[in-house]
Formats: structure tokens, C-alpha cells, sequence
């Protein structure tokens, strides 16, 4: 009986990481362009629906669903990857590019407008009812360890997770592009001078925030396999609240926040009730907010004169 | 001497630079040409416009009427990576270094511009990457070597004492390799024998890189010891230009700048 609830428990725990390393992938988006552009990026959550379509038609024109295994997985990894960071980058020179001179509420409202019209532009273009995600991983029991069932699916969530953000880490701290960004992120005004091209690292910002709501948006067309035009709002809400619990602008505070999301609402599901799933993202938001603003890990910036 | 000056290479000209915020016309009509080699300052009261100027030199504001030219180039339709491009660089009144990077980062950032490699070098480490990487990270340590900050390297930049964070402010500018330096009241919050080392160490980077300077500073003394030439901004109006002795015994600075700070 003892060794069976922690075999459940860490049956949960596992569970519970997998989902969060899908919300820390969509939370690196907000929390990158957040400290580029101290913005909220409404339409990242439209970006990361755009990704799951993606790889949905690619999968099906490719007949990939026929040959599931990892080269298919690459693939429409690939289509979602190439479809965010075009539609990303787009947005941003669209839509908030030539607003950024403007108050920081214009260019906020018309994030959210853009979020509404991606939503709504996705119903017409892909129709509003849901389609079904291709299976081109089997979710099979790989092995056991201890009575703990290691699934492939959750395997292949951790893998992909681990690796995108090992390499974003790689990507921030040890390129040239990477240092251009944090001194952009630290001040941009500042790093302008200092000869970096700040339109540029926005772009680019932009490519690599989108890129990871793609394979996030993969990652969970594999596990809830049910797609439409309207599947951003919720997860972006709360990918969106893993920022902040972390501390937006903090890329290990949007990892962190992302996987004690994800790990608070398996436990509330197994050990409470499955109605309270969607309540705690915005529990923790009120909480976080009010107790620690600045979030776990982020620091508060004191406005500048 | 005077003769000399017109042969000397233009780095630095500005012409009936205006510079208006709704009712407020902050700089009115600033000009100045700054030759390869000078050391200017430019002096004036508490709001008398003296940072507004390197603003629309930099490139940070875009002046609402006048010209800047730097060595001939119009940099009105220039960003501002583009100006530090032509070899202008500056520092801040209020320090504004990259606070969560470490010192050694700092550097690296403004020396970027002139490193060869890309960012498929980076990604895919070509040899290219370590030689470039090697050779920022090398140059950064000379820089902060002559400012005595190269034991500090590995610190984040805003957990450096008051003194430190200005001296690497320098350092920083003078990684982007440039021409001429417009350093925005250096030596504030220092005290005397700490504005004394730095007016030295102004001299010297000045003679050892090759420099033209344009120096905003508040303190009379430093200025008119270390100073070629001149310049008094009062309420936005150039008021005065000329030498040390010129300047200190013109009437209209003596009323509008000496006058106002006796009384304060």
C-alpha cells in the first residue's frame, strides 16, 4: 500500500514535469520578447496555435501519420518550427515596429488585437471545429522502473524540452547574437550606442521566442491531441503566468515557473480535483502578484529617469 | 596653433542644432566643429542644455532643425548603431551600464560590432568563432587592465562600487573603437584625488588612442586644467567659445554660470 501511493506519486511527478516543460517552452517566448520590449505578447498564444496547425498539414500531406517515428517527429517539428518564426517575425514588423515609439498601452492593445484577429482569421482558415493531431509517436509504455511506468510520450516531451532549452540557454550565453541580447534586454537605448543593431536582435528575438511556441505547440499535439484555432487562449494564459511566477524577463525564472506550473496542477488534479486545473494557473497569478511581484527569480527594475 | 587647428581633420560638425520639447526649446542654435585631436569641454548651469546637445550628437535625439555631420556624414537618417559605426562613443550622466552582465561582458558587447565572425560561426563554432571570441576577450582585458578593473572582470557590473561603474563606462566606449568620445560629467560623485586620477587617465587614453574629446563637466576647476577650448551653454544658448583664460574672464559666463553657482 506505501510503495503504491509513491509509485503513484512519482507517476504524477512525471507527468507533472512533462506538462510543464511544454508551458516553459511557450512561457521562454513571452518572457524573451518581454525583456527586449517590455511588451506582453498577446499573439504569442496565436503563434503557438499557428505551430500546431503547421505540423498538422504537414503531417497530413506528407502522409506522415502512415510513418510515425522520430524522422516524422523531425518534420513537422521542422513545419511548426519554419511556421512560428515567420509568423513571429512578421507580427513584430507589422504590427509593433512601427509602434515602437509610441506609448507602451498602443502597442499592448494592439498585441491583443492581434491576437484576436490570428484567432479568428484561423477559424475561417482552418475551420472551427477541432482536428485530430497525427499520432506519429506511439505513446507506449517504454520500460519500468519500480512499478513507475516510463511512457514514450512523456520520454519524448522531457527529451525535446530538455534539448531546446539546453540549446536557447547555449544560444543566450554563448554567441554573439546571445551577448547582443542580453545587453539589449538590459537596455537597449544603451546597447544601440555601443554599435549593436537593436532592430535586428528584435527580429531575431522574435524568430527563437516563436520557434519554441512551434515545438511546444508539437509537443502538445502529441499529448492532447485535439487542435483548433481557439487552443492558445488557455494554455497562453498559462504560460503566460509561468513567466510571471518565475519573474518575467528571467529566461531559468520562465523554465522554473513553467515546471512548478505544470507539476502544482498534476498534483491538484490527482490528489484534489480536476475542477480546480485551470483555477490554480490563476491562483498562483493573484498570489504571485500580490506576495512577490517581481516573481522567484526575476529582480524588480527600478524605473528609469 | 590657431593656424594648425583648420588643417586638422573635421571629426565633429554640428551646425544651428535645435532642439525644441513641445514649449521648451532645450538647445537653441548649438554649433561646433570638433578637429581630430582636440580636447573640448563644454561647461554650463544645471539644465543649461549641455546633455540634450550630446543627445542630438549621438544620435539619441534627432534634432528638430539643424545638421550634424560626422567626418562629412549627415546622421540624420542614421540609427544609432550606424552613428557608433563612424566612430563617435559616449558615456552617461547617470551611469547606464548593462547591470546584469559581468564586466568583461560589458566590453565584449561594444567591441561586437568589429568582430568578423557571425552568428553561424557562433552557432556552429567555427574555428573563426574562437580566434574572434579570443580576440574581444583579449582586447576587453587591455582596455580594463589600463583602468584597473581587470581583477574585476568576472562581476556583475552593477554590484561594482560608484567609482568602478563610471571607469567601465570608458572602458566600454572606448571598445567600440572610436574616434571621439563625448563623456557626459565623468568625474560627478567623485571625489578630488578620484577626479584627479581620472582627469589623468583622460589625458593619457586621449594621447594613447588617439582621441578627440568633448567633455561635459560641472566642476570648473577640472575643466579649465585639462581643456584646449571652451564651450558655455546657458538656458540652450551658446554663450561663449574660447580658451581656458578666455572663458574665465568673460563677463557674460562669469554673470550666467560663476555668478549663479556663488549664489547656490
Amino acid at each position: 500500500m506505501e510503495s503504491s501511493s509513491s509509485q503513484e506519486f512519482i507517476q504524477h511527478l512525471i507527468n507533472g514535469i512533462s506538462l510543464g516543460s511544454i508551458y516553459a517552452l511557450i512561457a521562454l517566448g513571452y518572457t524573451m520578447v518581454y525583456g527586449i520590449l517590455q511588451l506582453i505578447n498577446f499573439a504569442h498564444s496565436e503563434v503557438y496555435m499557428v505551430g500546431a496547425f503547421a505540423a498538422f498539414y504537414a503531417s497530413r500531406s506528407l502522409g506522415l501519420d502512415q510513418h510515425p517515428g522520430v524522422g516524422a517527429l523531425i518534420v513537422i517539428l521542422a513545419a511548426a518550427v519554419a511556421a512560428c518564426s515567420i509568423l513571429g517575425v512578421t507580427i513584430e514588423r507589422l504590427a509593433y515596429r512601427p509602434l515602437r515609439k509610441s506609448p507602451k498601452l498602443n502597442i499592448l492593445i494592439t498585441a491583443i488585437g492581434v491576437s484576436l484577429l490570428l484567432q479568428f482569421s484561423g477559424q475561417i482558415i482552418f475551420g472551427a471545429d477541432p482536428k485530430l493531431f497525427p499520432e506519429v509517436i506511439k505513446d507506449v509504455v517504454l520500460f519500468e522502473i519500480g512499478g513507475v511506468d516510463v511512457r514514450s510520450m512523456d520520454v519524448t516531451i522531457l527529451v525535446i524540452g530538455t534539448l531546446f532549452m539546453t540549446g536557447l540557454h547555449f544560444l543566450v550565453h554563448h554567441t554573439k547574437m546571445g551577448t547582443a541580447m542580453r545587453a539589449v534586454s538590459s537596455n537597449g537605448g544603451v546597447a544601440a550606442l555601443m554599435g549593436i543593431n537593436v532592430d535586428r536582435v528584435i527580429s531575431f528575438t522574435f524568430i527563437i521566442g516563436s520557434s519554441l511556441a512551434g515545438v511546444g505547440a508539437v509537443l502538445v499535439g502529441l499529448k492532447y491531441p485535439k487542435i483548433d484555432p481557439l487552443m492558445g487562449t488557455l494554455i497562453g494564459i498559462k504560460a503566460f503566468v509561468a513567466a510571471v511566477l518565475g519573474g518575467i524577463g528571467s529566461l531559468p525564472g520562465a523554465m522554473l515557473g513553467g515546471v512548478l506550473l505544470g507539476l502544482c496542477e498534476e498534483m491538484v488534479v490527482a490528489y484534489f480535483s480536476s475542477t480546480y486545473r485551470d483555477a490554480l494557473a490563476f491562483g498562483i497569478l493573484i498570489l504571485i502578484l500580490l506576495f512577490k511581484p517581481a516573481g522567484l527569480l526575476g529582480s524588480l527594475q527600478r524605473e528609469k529617469v | 596653433m590657431a593656424e594648425r587647428q583648420d588643417h586638422r581633420e573635421v571629426l565633429l560638425h554640428a551646425e544651428d542644432v535645435v532642439m525644441q520639447f513641445g514649449g521648451l526649446r532645450a538647445v537653441d542654435g548649438f554649433k561646433l566643429t570638433l578637429h581630430q585631436g582636440e580636447l573640448v569641454g563644454l561647461i554650463g548651469p544645471n539644465g543649461a542644455g549641455k546633455t540634450t546637445c550630446f543627445n542630438c550628437l549621438t544620435g539619441v535625439y534627432k534634432p528638430t532643425s539643424g545638421r550634424v555631420l560626422i567626418r562629412g556624414i549627415d546622421t540624420k537618417p542614421l540609427k544609432p548603431y550606424q552613428i557608433s559605426a563612424l566612430g563617435m562613443t559616449r558615456t552617461f550622466q547617470n551611469i547606464r551600464l548593462f547591470r546584469e552582465m559581468n564586466v568583461i561582458d560589458n566590453v565584449i558587447v561594444a567591441g561586437l560590432q568589429h568582430a568578423r565572425h557571425t552568428d553561424f560561426d557562433s552557432i556552429f563554432r567555427t574555428p573563426r568563432h574562437y580566434v574572434e571570441e579570443a580576440r574581444l576577450r583579449e582586447r576587453a582585458m587591455e582596455l580594463l587592465a589600463i583602468f584597473d578593473l581587470k581583477e574585476k572582470y568576472d562581476l556583475k557590473a552593477g554590484s561594482l562600487p560608484y567609482g568602478d561603474q563610471r571607469r567601465l563606462e570608458i572602458v566600454r566606449a572606448l571598445a567600440t573603437e572610436p574616434r571621439m568620445i563625448l563623456l557626459d560629467e565623468p568625474a560627478a560623485g567623485m571625489n578630488n584625488k578620484e577626479t584627479e586620477d581620472l582627469m589623468h587617465l583622460i589625458s593619457k587614453i586621449k594621447r594613447d588612442f588617439n582621441l578627440t574629446v568633448l567633455l561635459i563637466e560641472h566642476d570648473m576647476r577640472l575643466v579649465m586644467g585639462i581643456c584646449e577650448r571652451i564651450l558655455v551653454l546657458d538656458h540652450g544658448i551658446l554663450i561663449a567659445e574660447g580658451t581656458p583664460s578666455q572663458i574665465q574672464n568673460d563677463p557674460k559666463v562669469i554673470t550666467a554660470y560663476l555668478g549663479a553657482e556663488e549664489q547656490a
